[in-house]
């Protein structure tokens, strides 16, 4: 990963008076694949349009290899997006698609054809160049859609929720493929989803947004072990939120600990048992009143609700976090 | 996000300004001034040779109300009213059928709908000519079945010209009622059937509610051009059929009375504009079906 | 449910019956005898009668040159006002767009009534040009309301990806917008083409002493006494109605089965 290649700099955004990005700052480095992470909402979306000249921002600069492109219409910014909802030409077969960034820059027609096939190969759709847009799949309209933004070699890439149309196991395929095609082009991308498993699997780097704030730049492993907010804490994996003596940490639930062990000192009383994202989740009360959700393997044990149990944690995996969750005792 | 948002405040949208111009201009120009200018006008003299006296005068509006023109209003909403109501018997069923039939028919009825539609409507009249003149094909008809021992004669009477009217308002209807048939979501009636419904009483009570939005709309597309089809009064009713259309055309070329025609044609406006108030009250839409 | 037969009798009775004066007008135009009570023998004579109609076919020609005119106006400024309408919200707009409907909703003669009164104010001479003034205003909101409804349901995101990928305003016009509009402007025009070449009352109201246009000239030869010929004319236009159908089916089914080549093909 290189030099820094874009930053946005106090980037501020309301639509009808309601502020939508609140100062976003952010530098991102040549080559490296980083994603930004929220709930509907937080901006991201909006964040990612002005960076491609969709929108134009109230306040705050853009800039794109040392240059201010804040101002510049979209179509003369070396910066091309995958939208969500693909937006393929309809009246266009898929070559004619993808080769239409190079027909506009006038490159010579016997070029085209030949990167276009590159392009297709690209994507594992090298058949498909006479097909319609309606005749596609959607993983492979998908796929169309990056052939038609990368065929530019673009100094970015934005990626606006491209999986989402598509069902669990052609999502989890597609983000090791797009994974390795950004490691083949070199391409910097800059990823949306609300999906932090999505996130974690792909990402150099997580920008984790909240209403408007970048609440978290890090790695993968910073954003997970290191939470810095309690928003982020529970965003990312579930973590427990705890009060104590006016300070907050956080506690992911597949770090407390329960029969025996010797950390295990607090009581608390099991509330109910349920079965999530693919673990069983035991729901405790402390003497306190604050709740605490543990996870393990498996879809079932031998507590009961209403049972007294001793639990604890290490200490090191309680990480000390802003408070700026509005809905705290998550479960 | 499926749908994208497009800013208000963004710098690049007032490039639009430009692409509104020309339809600004020409419908102010040659729409809103002209109908304002006919308002004027009703309310101008006549001068004494060719044109218009610029003085103000309420006696073209007084002359409106003299018996003789109230009837000729009278006369072409009656026709009106009678041609919509066949207009409206004969196209609802129609259109309804049609809606039930299956895609590739469904086309076909379509075309043969628009077929005549395109030729010229004239034309069309002029077969009906054939048809009620004395002696003509209808005669012919009846009298080798013996259904009648003279010739009947239909042509220039009141049932002719009813009959003209409805033959070229059909179309209109029908397309309203079909549009709006087709959307008619077919589990609806299975449902009220399933609850114990007649076939009959399940058509009333859900399909012909749902669609009478298309019947309104198809009523008032062949309510207002009715109430001007003088031509077809003129060529299937001969003289004895006066519309105020052919009142106002006398006028203008006849008598030389602008101000009269314009008084003639303003109450004619704002008749017609009761009547499309009227229908969006009832229907509560705002633009009319039937225009696709 | 069981199939019944009776809505079909209806339609079909109903259609045989709208379709009768038109077949007797093509029958009649064979007839050799000029009165429709007597059948004198087929003949072809009115039909050389009707092109030797130097008359008829001069209103023909300008019937068509006013369509297309009129037409053609009603594409630049509906299709303009169309687009410029679609990017912003005034009340101004949803007013001026109002008022451009008004002459398809307004009874024909008021419409000719009123053109007569402002042109002779304007003082513009009487002939093509007020023709061709008078249908625009009723040809426009035929492209206008067509052209609108397809934009209301345009997906923007292609915009915006043709933007992205560098084109410049006209070209994402010329490559995205136009291609799906194109539709809805030919089922505007297809209409509005119609009306305009049928057009009788407007253009009784607003033509000149010197130009005719067909329907105009076919109304006074009704008024003063039938000629077979206009049978004759019937059934051409007819005639060449079903073949300009004909014509958009076989292109039609060409397209088709070049896309189900190519489909199929790899």
């Amino acid at each position: 990963m290189g030099e820094s290649i874009l930053q946005l700099r106090q980037i501020r955004k309301s639509f009808d008076n309601t502020e939508v990005l609140k100062g976003i700052d952010l530098e991102v480095a040549q080559g490296e694949f980083i994603t930004l992470l929220g709930a509907s909402g937080c901006g991201k979306t909006t964040t990612l349009r002005i960076i491609a000249g969709l929108e134009l921002p109230d306040a705050g600069q853009v800039i794109l290899e040392g240059q201010d492109i804040t101002n510049r219409e979209p179509n003369k910014r070396d910066v091309n997006t995958v939208f969500q909802n693909y937006a393929l030409f309809p009246h266009m077969n898929v070559s004619d698609n993808v080769g239409y960034g190079l027909k506009i820059r006038k490159v010579p027609k016997a070029e085209i054809e030949r990167k276009v096939e590159q392009a297709l190969r690209l994507v594992q759709l090298e058949e498909y160049g006479k097909r319609m847009p309606d005749q596609l799949s959607g993983g492979q309209k998908q796929r169309i859609a990056i052939a038609r933004a990368v065929i530019n070699e673009p100094k970015v890439l934005l990626l606006d929720e491209p999986l989402g149309a598509l069902d669990l196991k052609l999502r989890r395929q597609m983000q090791l493929e797009l994974k390795r095609l950004q490691k083949r082009l070199g391409i910097t991308f800059i990823y949306i989803t609300h999906d932090q498993e999505e996130a974690i699997n792909m990402s150099d780097r997580i920008g984790v947004m909240h209403e408007g704030i970048l609440e978290q730049l890090g790695t993968p492993n910073e954003v997970y072990y290191q939470p810095q907010t309690s928003y982020v804490a529970d965003f990312v994996g579930n973590a427990n939120i705890l009060h104590k003596n006016g300070e907050t940490f956080a506690i992911r639930s597949e770090n407390i600990l329960m029969n025996g062990e010797t950390v295990c000192t607090r009581e608390a009383v099991v509330v109910e048992k349920s079965f999530a994202g693919g673990q069983l989740r035991i729901l405790f009360r402390l003497p306190d009143g604050q709740t605490l959700t543990a996870s393990r393997y498996g879809i079932d044990n031998d507590l009961q609700p209403g049972q007294k149990v001793k639990i604890g944690w290490d200490a090191k995996d309680a990480v000390k976090v802003i408070d700026n969750d509005k809905d705290e005792n998550h479960k | 996000m499926t749908k994208t948002k497009i800013t208000s405040n963004s710098r690049r949208r007032s490039g639009n300004v430009g692409l509104m111009i020309p339809m600004y201009v020409f419908t102010i120009l040659f729409v809103a001034l002209p109908i304002l200018y006919l308002f004027l006008l009703s309310f101008l003299q006549r001068a004494q040779v060719w044109g218009v006296d610029f003085t103000f005068t309420l006696d073209n509006y007084k002359r409106i109300l003299e018996p003789l023109y109230l009837d000729t209003f009278w006369q072409s909403l009656k026709l009106a009213f009678t041609a919509t109501f066949f207009v409206a018997l004969i196209g609802y069923p129609y259109g309804y059928f049609m809606a039930k039939m299956n895609a590739v028919w469904k086309r076909r009825m379509l075309l043969l709908i628009m077929i005549p539609f395109w030729t010229s409507a004239l034309i069309r009249l002029y077969g009906w000519i054939i048809v009620f003149r004395s002696n003509g094909v209808l005669d012919k008809i009846l009298m080798g079945l013996h259904l009648t021992k003279q010739p009947l004669k239909l042509l220039y009477t009141y049932p002719a010209v009813v009959v003209g009217m409805v033959y070229s308002l059909l179309p209109f209807m029908i397309l309203a009622v079909y549009s709006s048939a087709e959307k008619l979501d077919a589990s609806l009636v299975e449902a009220s059937r399933d609850l114990g419904a007649s076939a009959w009483k399940a058509f009333w009570t859900v399909s012909f509610r749902l669609t009478l939005p298309g019947l309104l709309s198809g009523v008032v597309l062949s309510f207002i051009p009715s109430m001007g089809l003088f031509f077809i009064a003129d060529i299937l009713g001969g003289n004895k059929i006066v519309l105020v259309g052919s009142v106002i055309q006398e006028q203008i070329t006849k008598g030389r009375n602008q101000p009269f025609a314009a008084a003639l044609s303003a109450v004619l406006m704002i008749l017609t504009s009761v009547m499309i108030r009227l229908y969006r009250k009832i229907t509560g839409t705002s633009q009319l079906e039937g225009m696709m | 449910m069981k199939k019944k037969k009776w809505p079909f009798v209806y339609v079909a009775l109903i259609t045989v019956l709208t379709y009768i004066p038109i077949l007797l007008t093509v029958v009649y135009s064979f007839n050799a005898s000029k009165l429709t009570s007597v059948w004198e023998g087929f003949s072809l004579k009115w039909y050389r009668e009707l092109f030797r109609d130097r008359d008829l076919g001069e209103a023909l020609i300008n019937s068509l040159i006013l369509a297309v005119l009129s037409c053609a106006f009603a594409v630049l400024i509906g299709t303009s006002g169309a687009l410029g309408m679609s990017r912003r919200k005034r009340k101004l707009d949803d007013a001026v767009a109002y008022v451009s409907t008004l002459p398809i909703m307004i009874p024909e003669i008021i419409l000719g009534m009123v053109f007569l009164s402002v042109f002779s104010l304007m003082g513009l001479p009487f002939g093509m040009v007020t023709l061709v003034i008078a249908h625009t205003t009723f040809c426009v909101p035929y492209v206008f309301t067509m052209v609108r409804a397809r934009l209301v349901g345009m997906d923007r995101s292609l915009e915006e990806a043709a933007l992205d990928l560098g084109a410049t305003k006209w070209q994402v016009f010329r490559d995205v917008i136009l291609p799906q509009i194109l539709p809805a402007i030919l089922s505007g025009v297809l209409l509005a083409f119609a009306m305009s070449f049928d057009d009788v009352v407007i253009s009784i109201f607003v033509t000149g002493p010197k130009v005719n246009t067909l329907p105009v000239k076919i109304y006074t030869k009704l008024k003063t006494g039938v000629t077979p010929e206009i049978n004759a004319l019937a059934t051409v236009m007819l005639f060449v109605i079903l073949l300009c159908l004909a014509g958009a089916y076989v292109l039609g089914r060409k397209s088709q089965t070049a896309v189900e080549k190519a489909a199929g093909g790899k």
